[in-house]
C-alpha cells in the first residue's frame, strides 16, 4: 500500500490508529477477513484537523466512493495522502476542483462559487457583493467562455497561485 | 510480495493473493493447452506458440523479447507513478497487484538466454536497493523531531508562522551535521589523542591569570580556563601527527574549516532546487485576484476555533477591500509630493544606516583602548560595549525603518520588501563594520606578536649561551620552564574567536530578553491591567503582539552567518549554536502559543520559499570571504593553534602533499596550479556561463511564445463562442488596408488551419483588458506563416496568418471562392 500513497509505513499505521479511535467498536484492528467497514461522514468531520474547515463536508464527500461521505480505510488514507505536503500540484488541483464543485456536475458554475464564498465569509457579505465577486472570478478564470469553470480553466488558474500548495495542506 | 509489509495488516496481501490465484486459473482455462509460464495476455503476442518450457531460447525471438521488456518497463513506471494518479484507492491497489505480478513473472522470463544469471542477479539487487531505500526513508521520517509542536503552531497561527519554525528545524539539522564534523574530526582527536591541559604553554593559563581563572565573571567573558580550552583555536597543537593512529590534526582542522562551507553550500542549493518548483508558473499581478482569493485563501491547516474566526474575518475584510478597489479608481494623488516624500524617507534611512555603522566602528575602537587598560577597572558595560551596541541597533532600527516607511505609502507587499531589504542592509553593514574593526585589532596584535617573538628567541638564545658557557657542553637540554611561565604571544585567532562567541551569546540574550519583555510581559500587562484601565488595552494601543516572521527569519539567517564566520576560530561555536537553536525552538514555541495572536493580514514577501534561501546563500558567500582571506593572507600566530610555525595556514596542505602523498600527485598539483593552465580553465568557464545564459534566454523566449500562442487560441475560442468579432488588432488593420471592402468576397472557412496551427501573432485584446500592452509587439514581418504558402493570400481568413473570423460572417461567405489578388 505504501506504493499507492505518499505516506511511509509508520504513517499508514498511525493513520490506522486514528481511524480506529474514531469508532473503536466498528473498526477492527485486524483486516484478515477484509471487512467492508465504512465510517459515516459525521464521525470523520469531527476530527480535530477537519473540525474548523468550512469545506469539511465536501472534502469527505469527494473522497468517498458513494458520494455520501462514508469512508473506508483506503479512502481515509487516500484523503490524507492527497492533502499531505508530498502530493504534487496537479493531483491536488484535481481534488480541489472536486471539493469546490458542490453540485457535482464537473463544472464550477455560479452557484458553486456562491456557496464557496458564503462558506468562506460566513455569509458576512451582502448579496450584491457576493454577486460581484463570483462574476469577477468567472471572468478571470473562464477561458472557453461558457460562463462556468471547467477543470481546464480551474487548473490553469490554480496552478499559478503561489499559495495553493501551502494552504491546500493538512498535516496529520 | 515485494514491499516489506509485515504488520497485522499483512492480511491485505492475502486477500489480493487469493484474487490473483483466481485470475491465474481463469487465464489458464482460457489458454488452450498453453504452458502457464507464457500465457500472458493474448492481445500482446498472439503469435506465441505454446511450446514446452525446455525449448525456451528458441520460442522468444528478439522482437518479442524487446516488446516484452518494454512492457515490463511500462509496468514498472506505472508502479512508480501510481500514487500520483487520481484514482480511487481500491483501483490503485488492484492495479498495483497486477503490475507487480506481471513484472515478477516476466522479469525472470526475460533473463533467459545469454547472461541469465547476471540478469537475475541484477534484478535481485535492484529490488534489494529499492527495499533498502524505502526503509531508509521510513527511518528518516521517524527521526524528524517536533512534528507535534509544529502542527500545534500551524493549527493556531496558519502556515506562514509555522514556516519560521520549519526553517528553524531545518537550520537545527544543518548545524547538527556541522557539529558532527567539527566535533568528530577536530575536537575529539585533540582531546583524546593530543596532549592534555597543562602540558604545553598554549594549553595552560598563564601564571598571571591563574588567580582569577576560575572566577565566574572571567569565565563568562570567555577568558580564564575557557580561553585555554578546546573551545578556541589556540588550544590545538601543531604536531603534524598525533596519537597512535597518526591523525593529522592541522590538515584535518583546515579541511573541516573549509568543508563546513562546502557542505552548507551544497545543502542550501539542494533545498533551493527543491523549492524552485513550488513557485508555480508566474502569472501577472492582478490577473486572478478574485479567483485566488476564493480558492486559496482558506488555510486548511487551521484547527483552532479562535484562529478560524480570525481567518473568516480577515478573508471577509480582504474581499471587501478588493471589491472597493475594483469599484472605484485610484484617486489622483499628487505625484510630486509622493516622490519627494519617498526620496526623503530613503535619505533618512541611509543616514541612520551610516550612523549605525559609524557607531559600531567607534565602539570597537574604544574597546581596543579598553583592552589596554587593566581588566578590573572596567565596568561590565564597558567590557561588553560592542556586543551590547550591536544588539541594540538590531533591535531599535527595524521599527525606526518601519515608521519612516510610513512616509512612502506603498502597497503592503512592496513595503514589506523594502523593509526586509533595509533590515538586511543594516545587518550586513553592522557585520562588516564589526569585521573591519576586528581586522584592525588583528593587525595590531600581529605587530605586537613580532616583538614578543623576538623577545622569546632572544631569551632562548641567552639561556643556551649561559648553559653552554656554564657547563661547557654543546648538548643543551631544553629549558625547564613551567608552561605557565612562558612568555605568550597574543594569539589573534583566539581573540577573534572570543569576539564572535561573545557576539553570539549577547545576541541570544538580547533576543530572549526581547521576547520576554516585548511579548510575555506585554501580554501579562494587557491581560491583567485591562480590568482597571480607561481604554481597552486588548483592542487598543498595546494589545497582544503578533509574531514578526520576517524579523525572526532574518535574525536566524544572520546568526548562521556569524557562526559560519566564527567556526574556524572557535570550534566550540558550532556546538554552542546547536544548543542555542534547541532552546530557541522550545522557548519560541512556548512564547508564540502563550503570548501572540494570529496576524490580521498576511503578506508573503515573495512567491516561493526561495527568497529566504537566497538570502541564506548570499550570507554564506559573504561569511566565506573573511575566512578565506585570513587563511590565504594572514600569517598564523607563532605559538598557538594548529598552524603555528607555518608561514601561511594553507602550507599544511602543501606539506602533506609533499610528504605524505606519492610524488606524482605532487607533480599533478604543480601542473594544475600553473597559470598557463588556470587561465584557459577560467576562460572556458566564462564561455560556458555565457553559452548557458544564451540557451536559457532562448528557452525563456520559447516559453513566452508558447504562452502567447495558448492565450491566443483561447481568446479566439472564447470570441467564437460569444459570437464576437475577432479581436485581433492585426486582422482589423489588415482589413482596413484593403482597397474596397464591398468588392471582397467572403473567405472560405479554414477549420483545419485554425485548429492545427496558431500563428505567432499575439492577439489584440485579451479578456482581462490588458491586451493593449501586448499589441506593441505584434509585427507583420516577424511572424512566419505556418500554413501552406502556396495559396495566394486571400482576404480576411484567407491565409494561414489569419485567425478564424466570426462564425456568422464566415458561414455567410463560405460559398464563394477566395479572390486571387
Amino acid at each position: 500500500m505504501q506504493d499507492c500513497t505518499f505516506f511511509t509505513r509508520k504513517e499508514i499505521l498511525r493513520l490506522h490508529g486514528r481511524y480506529h479511535e474514531l469508532a473503536p467498536h466498528l473498526v477492527p484492528m485486524d483486516y484478515t477477513n477484509d471487512p467492508e467497514c465504512k465510517l459515516p461522514l459525521a464521525l470523520i468531520v469531527n476530527m480535530p484537523e477537519l473540525k474548523e474547515n468550512p469545506f469539511r463536508n465536501r472534502i469527505v464527500e469527494s473522497f468517498s466512493e458513494d458520494g455520501m461521505g462514508n469512508l473506508s480505510f483506503n479512502e481515509f488514507v487516500d484523503m490524507f495522502s492527497v492533502l499531505s505536503e508530498m502530493a504534487p500540484r496537479e493531483l491536488k488541483a484535481i481534488y480541489a476542483f472536486k471539493i469546490y464543485d458542490f453540485n457535482v456536475d464537473n463544472y464550477l458554475c455560479k452557484e458553486d462559487l456562491e456557496k464557496t464564498l458564503n462558506k468562506l465569509t460566513k455569509e458576512e457579505l451582502t448579496p450584491e457583493e457576493v454577486e460581484l465577486v463570483c462574476e469577477k472570478s468567472i471572468e478571470e478564470a473562464d477561458l472557453d467562455g461558457d460562463n462556468k469553470l471547467s477543470f481546464a480553466d480551474f487548473e490553469n488558474m490554480i496552478t499559478r497561485a503561489p499559495d495553493f500548495l501551502s494552504t491546500f495542506h493538512i498535516r496529520i | 510480495t515485494p514491499g516489506g509489509w509485515t504488520s497485522n495488516l499483512t492480511s491485505w496481501g492475502k486477500r489480493e493473493r487469493v484474487q490473483e490465484e483466481k485470475k491465474r486459473e481463469r487465464e489458464r482455462e482460457r489458454e488452450t493447452g498453453g504452458e502457464g509460464e507464457f500465457s500472458f495476455g493474448s492481445h500482446f503476442f498472439p503469435s506465441i506458440s505454446s511450446s514446452s518450457s525446455d525449448d525456451d531460447e528458441e520460442s522468444m525471438s528478439e522482437g518479442e523479447m524487446a516488446a516484452l521488456k518494454e512492457e515490463v518497463e511500462e509496468k514498472k513506471k506505472l508502479i512508480a507513478t501510481l500514487r500520483n494518479k487520481p484514482w480511487r484507492m481500491q483501483r490503485r491497489l488492484i492495479q498495483l497487484k497486477e503490475a507487480q505480478e506481471f513484472v515478477e513473472k516476466f522479469e525472470g522470463a526475460l533473463g533467459k538466454g545469454k547472461g541469465r544469471k547476471w540478469y537475475a542477479y541484477k534484478v535481485m539487487m535492484t529490488k534489494k536497493l529499492i527495499k533498502f531505500k524505502r526503509d531508509f526513508e521510513n527511518f528518516k521520517t521517524a527521526c524528524i523531531p517536533w512534528e507535534r509542536k509544529i502542527k500545534e503552531v500551524e493549527s493556531h497561527f496558519g502556515s506562514s508562522v509555522a514556516s519560521y519554525f520549519i526553517f528553524l528545524r531545518w537550520m537545527y539539522g544543518l548545524n547538527l551535521v556541522l557539529f558532527g564534523f567539527m566535533f568528530g574530526l577536530v575536537v575529539l582527536p585533540e582531546i583524546l589523542m593530543g596532549l592534555p591541559y597543562g602540558s604545553l604553554p598554549r594549553k595552560t593559563v598563564p601564571r598571571e591569570e591563574q588567580a582569577t581563572a576560575m572566577d565566574y565573571a572571567v569565565l563568562f567573558d570567555f577568558n580564564g580556563y575557557c580561553k585555554y580550552s578546546f573551545l578556541f583555536y589556540g588550544f590545538y597543537n601543531s604536531d603534524r601527527m598525533i596519537g597512535v593512529l597518526k591523525f593529522r590534526l592541522p590538515l584535518s582542522y583546515l579541511l573541516v574549516g573549509v568543508g563546513i562551507f562546502g557542505y552548507s553550500l551544497m545543502v542550501v542549493i539542494r533545498t533551493m532546487a527543491r523549492n524552485a518548483n513550488e513557485g508555480g508558473d508566474g502569472a501577472e499581478e492582478g490577473q486572478f485576484t478574485f479567483s485566488w482569493k476564493m480558492f486559496t485563501s482558506w488555510d486548511y491547516l487551521i484547527g483552532n476555533p479562535e484562529t478560524a474566526d480570525n481567518k473568516y474575518a480577515s478573508i471577509t475584510t480582504s474581499f471587501k477591500e478588493s471589491i472597493v478597489d475594483e469599484q472605484e479608481n485610484q484617486k489622483d494623488e499628487n505625484i510630486h509630493l509622493r516622490r519627494f516624500l519617498r526620496v526623503l524617507a530613503n535619505f533618512l534611512i541611509l543616514c541612520s544606516l551610516g550612523g549605525s555603522g559609524f557607531l559600531i566602528y567607534f565602539v570597537v575602537k574604544r574597546s581596543q583602548d579598553f583592552a589596554e587598560r587593566d581588566n578590573d577597572e572596567l565596568s561590565w558595560f564597558e567590557k561588553n560595549e560592542v556586543e551590547f551596541v550591536m544588539s541594540l541597533l538590531g533591535l531599535v532600527c527595524p521599527p525606526l525603518f518601519e515608521t519612516i516607511a510610513e512616509l512612502e505609502d506603498y502597497h503592503p507587499r512592496i513595503a514589506l520588501k523594502w523593509q526586509l531589504g533595509r533590515i538586511f542592509a543594516l545587518f550586513l553593514g553592522n557585520l562588516y563594520t564589526f569585521l573591519f574593526a576586528l581586522f584592525d585589532e588583528v593587525t595590531a596584535k600581529l605587530e605586537k606578536e613580532k616583538s614578543i617573538k623576538n623577545e622569546t628567541i632572544w631569551a632562548l638564545n641567552a639561556y643556551y649561551a649561559n648553559y653552554s658557557s656554564f657547563y661547557n657542553t654543546t648538548d643543551v637540554p631544553p629549558p625547564d620552564v613551567h608552561p605557565a611561565d612562558v612568555i605568550r604571544g597574543p594569539c589573534w585567532e583566539t581573540g577573534v574567536g572570543i569576539e564572535f562567541v561573545k557576539l553570539i551569546v549577547s545576541d541570544m540574550q538580547v533576543t530572549y530578553l526581547t521576547i520576554l519583555i516585548g511579548d510575555f510581559v506585554r501580554a501579562v500587562i494587557v491581560r491583567f491591567l485591562n480590568y482597571c484601565w480607561c481604554w481597552d488595552l486588548e483592542a487598543g494601543f498595546p494589545s497582544y503582539g503578533e509574531f514578526d516572521i520576517s524579523g525572526n527569519v532574518l535574525g536566524l539567517i544572520f546568526n548562521q552567518g556569524m557562526i559560519w564566520m566564527g567556526a574556524f576560530y572557535a570550534p566550540g561555536l558550532v556546538g554552542l549554536n546547536v544548543l542555542r537553536l534547541l532552546t530557541s525552538m522550545y522557548y519560541q514555541c512556548w512564547a508564540v502559543m502563550s503570548c501572540n495572536v494570529p496576524h490580521e493580514r498576511v503578506f508573503k514577501a515573495s512567491r516561493s520559499n526561495n527568497f529566504y534561501m537566497g538570502l541564506l546563500l548570499l550570507v554564506l558567500f559573504l561569511s566565506l570571504l573573511p575566512v578565506v582571506y585570513t587563511i590565504m593572507t594572514l600569517p598564523p600566530s607563532f605559538d598557538c593553534g594548529p598552524f603555528s610555525g607555518q608561514e601561511k595556514m594553507y602550507d599544511v596542505v602543501m606539506e602533506t602533499i609533499e610528504n605524505d602523498l606519492p610524488s606524482f600527485i605532487g607533480n599533478i598539483f604543480t601542473y594544475a596550479t600553473n597559470p598557463g593552465l588556470i587561465m584557459p580553465a577560467v576562460l572556458l568557464m566564462v564561455l560556458a556561463i555565457y553559452y548557458l545564459n544564451a540557451v536559457s534566454k532562448g528557452y525563456q523566449q520559447a516559453n513566452l511564445d508558447l504562452k502567447r500562442k495558448m492565450q491566443m487560441a483561447r481568446d479566439e475560442e472564447k470570441n467564437r463562442r460569444n459570437n464576437k468579432d475577432s479581436t485581433n488588432q492585426v486582422m482589423k488593420d489588415l482589413e482596413a488596408l484593403l482597397p474596397n471592402k464591398s468588392l471582397i468576397p467572403p473567405p472560405t472557412e479554414e477549420d483545419e488551419l485554425e485548429s492545427s496551427k496558431s500563428p505567432k501573432i499575439k492577439p489584440g485584446a485579451v479578456a482581462n483588458g490588458k491586451g493593449v500592452n501586448l499589441q506593441k509587439e505584434v509585427s507583420l514581418a516577424a511572424s512566419n506563416p505556418r500554413g501552406p504558402v502556396t495559396r495566394a493570400p486571400g482576404p480576411r481568413g484567407g491565409n494561414a496568418r489569419g485567425p478564424q473570423p466570426g462564425p456568422e460572417k464566415g458561414r455567410g461567405r463560405s460559398s464563394n471562392p477566395p479572390l486571387k489578388l
